[in-house]
């Protein structure tokens, strides 16, 4: 099925296990178009290696390699290297890994490799927990999402600490080309995953993208709700070209929806709501998401 | 540099390292590792080397990197000892699992704690199991010479499986001693530039590499990895054999005459016969000549191939010995000593058994001296102290 305006080629084909609704595995579709045939994929454990590779069967039209759950950066940092020694610079080098691959485990393989400034675009499908295991929280789940290991209960909120910001410590390694994007906003991911590519040296995009088993939401709202991610500000879409920002939406603050049609659509949140109203949290989330919207776009207007 | 030359062990190790031409070197220094790796950034600062070194931020880093740059089809090697080869210990058994033919040298060294930079075989002997071919050296010359047979025995199609060449930390890597460096052109022709017959990353044939394998077929993909670990004791030999052909020894005492799995010394007639690798081999040897002065029948078996076990070999070897003493410098705690028991359990099926006991000798870089091998001969030889015993 082609999604309109995209190139027709799949490459990663239909037969794979991922579930209905499943945010990550529109999100490959999105980033193996934008790869294209020349490309290696580079994938560390996880749902999208899971669901996708059951030897002797695979779903990958491109080569692919998978070596554990921490590494992919390493892995790519030696697949580039031998492309080099090779003379095949032309090939992309992608990683695509998942948000606990990417925020936690894999964090001082990703540093390393940035700051080596190896030719490689290494793109997180941020579902926002350890889905494969079973809902875990990670550094990128929300604040008050309640997982496996961060139940809300009497006594708990959810996960007590705020979202870790990587594209700033990604950023902040001096890349060229960093990026915030959403399966909701598929042309604009699309974009954004191309310029990654074809932008030298190491670059990282943070591909928001919903998991219904994992936020308990509906199959069929995936998208609506990644777009209510950006449109409340939850989760804003910017980029960081050459260290300066440029923020594609929401572009004001007047403009953002409530956070409480985002969080209402999810059963990690159904605490905030039942069996009574959370108001002191939902008001927290609400003033954190403006105030993140605001550093951003006073670093727009600093020219920063 | 080529021809006869004194030079420390690490630095034949680069040597051998530089002239297998990898394309990727990916490590991370940890003494007593580091003249290796620091030779190899000169040769290629020099541009003595045409090669992409990855300055890789850990050792966790640099055997993912080697597993990375070994799946898109180059040479690649790298080098570690002890809390390093500790923390590539996952990525081991994925290298191995996914055929990926990588050399590496390993500096061995004590494992903390309490932390510990000396020398003993605990680090690569925790690793046996992780499906690499593993030899231990005994002189800078045999480090040299496995260095670059290694790569041969790794990169065969009847085997591609990753290989460790140990050699003892400070005893061996920081010991100057003669070593003959082989022309280039006689090493080009003796390993050829590289072409993998394993998968590999290519566009133009997209594979997966890595799937997940599910109970259906896990255990005969297990099976084949090991079958073929086990079928590698022949090629190993036919590549020993080959070398040791091509390149008698040009010094001598610097190797064995010709390579095997393993070394027979003054075995012949031994009555007693003592089993060890790695460096501590020269000093058993000298003792053993000691002994044979005073007209004991004493001889040493030294393991070169310890991964695959060479089983045949060693039965062989130890055919008419009465009494043998295994010197080890690993343990395995609430156990005995790894090599005792596999030499032990070998002979469970000869009607012939020699008497065996096991000495733990030399961890954390403790010397061992003629001393030290002279009491383990005597406790042998007159059945003094228990079955494993410590000789501090
Ligand atoms: C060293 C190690 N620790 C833990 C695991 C178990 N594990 C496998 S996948 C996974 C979570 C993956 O989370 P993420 O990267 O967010 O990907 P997702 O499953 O959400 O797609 C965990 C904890 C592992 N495979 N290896
Ligand atoms: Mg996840």
């Amino acid at each position: 099925m082609a999604i309109l305006g995209l190139p027709e080629e799949e490459y990663f084909s239909y037969g794979h296990r991922a579930c209905a609704g499943c945010g990550a595995a529109l999100a490959v579709r999105l980033i193996t178009k934008a790869a294209g045939r020349n490309s290696i994929i580079v994938e560390p454990t996880g749902c999208i290696e899971v669901v996708s590779t059951p030897y002797p069967e695979t779903a990958w039209k491109l080569p692919w390699v998978h070596g554990a759950f921490e590494n992919a950066a390493s892995i790519a940092s030696g697949v580039t290297s031998a492309l080099k020694h090779l003379g095949k610079e032309d090939v992309n080098v992608i990683v695509i890994a998942g948000d606990g691959a990417t925020y936690d485990i894999g964090f001082g393989h990703l540093s390393g490799a940035f700051e080596r400034g190896h030719n490689f675009t290494y793109i997180c499908y941020d579902n926002e927990a350890y889905m494969n295991t079973g809902i875990q929280r990670s550094g990128a789940t929300p604040y008050a999402a309640s997982t496996t290991t961060t139940p809300s209960g009497k006594e708990s909120i959810g996960k007590q600490e705020w979202k870790k910001d990587l594209v700033h410590i990604l950023a902040a390694h001096g890349s060229r080309y960093v990026a915030t994007a959403s399966i909701g906003y598929q042309i604009d991911a699309y974009k954004k995953i191309k310029r990654a590519i074809e932008t030298k040296g190491p670059t990282f995009v943070n591909l928001l993208a919903t998991c219904p088993t994992g936020w308990r939401t509906d199959i069929s709202k995936s998208i609506e709700i990644a777009k209510l991610a950006v449109d409340t500000g939850v989760f804003p879409l910017y980029e960081i070209v050459d260290g300066r920002h440029i923020v594609n939406r929401p572009k004001s603050i007047e403009e953002l929806k409530p956070v409480e049609e985002y969080l209402r659509m999810q059963g990690r949140y159904r605490h905030l709501f039942r069996p009574e109203r959370n108001e002191e949290a939902i008001n927290f989330i609400q003033q954190r998401v403006k105030e993140n919207l605001r550093s951003l776009l006073e670093h727009v207007e600093k020219g920063l | 540099m080529e021809g006869k030359t004194i030079m420390e062990a690490s630095h034949a190790v680069s040597e051998a390292v530089k002239s297998v031409k990898p394309g990727v070197v990916a490590a991370y220094p940890i003494t007593p590792q580091t003249h290796i790796v620091e030779r190899i950034s000169e040769f290629i600062a020099n541009g003595e080397m045409d090669c992409e070194y990855i300055r890789v931020e850990s050792e966790f880093g640099a055997i993912s990197a080697c597993l990375g740059a070994s799946a898109t089809g180059v040479r690649t090697y790298t080098s570690t000892a002890a809390q390093g080869l500790a923390l590539m210990h996952e990525v081991l058994f994925i290298a191995s699992g996914m055929r990926l033919p990588i050399g590496m040298t390993v500096a061995n060294r004590a494992l903390s704690a309490p932390i510990n930079i000396w020398n003993d075989h605990q680090d690569s002997i925790s690793a046996r199991d992780c499906g690499w071919i593993q030899f231990y050296a005994e002189t800078a010359q045999e480090c040299y010479d496995l260095t670059i047979m290694q790569f041969r025995i790794s990169e065969d199609k009847r085997v591609l499986l990753p290989s460790m060449v140990c050699l003892d930390g400070f005893t061996l890597t920081h010991l100057y001693e003669p070593v003959y460096i082989l022309p280039q052109r006689k090493v080009d022709e003796f390993l050829p530039e590289y072409k993998p017959y394993h998968s590999i990353l290519d566009p133009e044939q997209p594979l997966t590499l890595g799937p997940i394998g599910f109970p259906s077929h896990y255990m005969e993909l297990r099976y084949s990895q090991v079958k073929a670990l086990d079928d590698s004791i022949n090629i190993i030999k036919e590549v020993f054999d080959e070398f040791s052909d091509s390149f008698p020894p040009e010094i001598e005492n610097s190797r064995p005459e010709r390579y095997y799995h393993v070394e027979d010394y003054k075995l012949d007639d031994a009555e007693i016969a003592f089993v060890a690798m790695g460096s501590v081999c020269g000093t058993i040897k000298v003792m053993v000549d000691r002994l044979r002065k005073k007209g004991e029948r004493v001889g040493l078996l030294k393991l070169i191939t310890y991964r695959p076990f060479p089983k045949n070999a060693i039965i062989d070897s130890l055919r008419g010995v009465k009494k043998v003493a295994v010197l080890e410098k690993a343990i395995s705690p609430g156990g005995n000593g790894p090599v005792f028991d596999e030499i032990r359990s070998l002979f469970y099926d000869e009607m012939e058994r020699p008497e065996i006991r096991d000495f733990i000798i030399g961890l954390g870089g403790r010397d061992v001296t003629f001393m030290h091998i002279k009491k383990i001969y005597d406790m042998v030889k007159n059945d003094k102290g228990e079955g494993l015993e410590w000789i501090f």
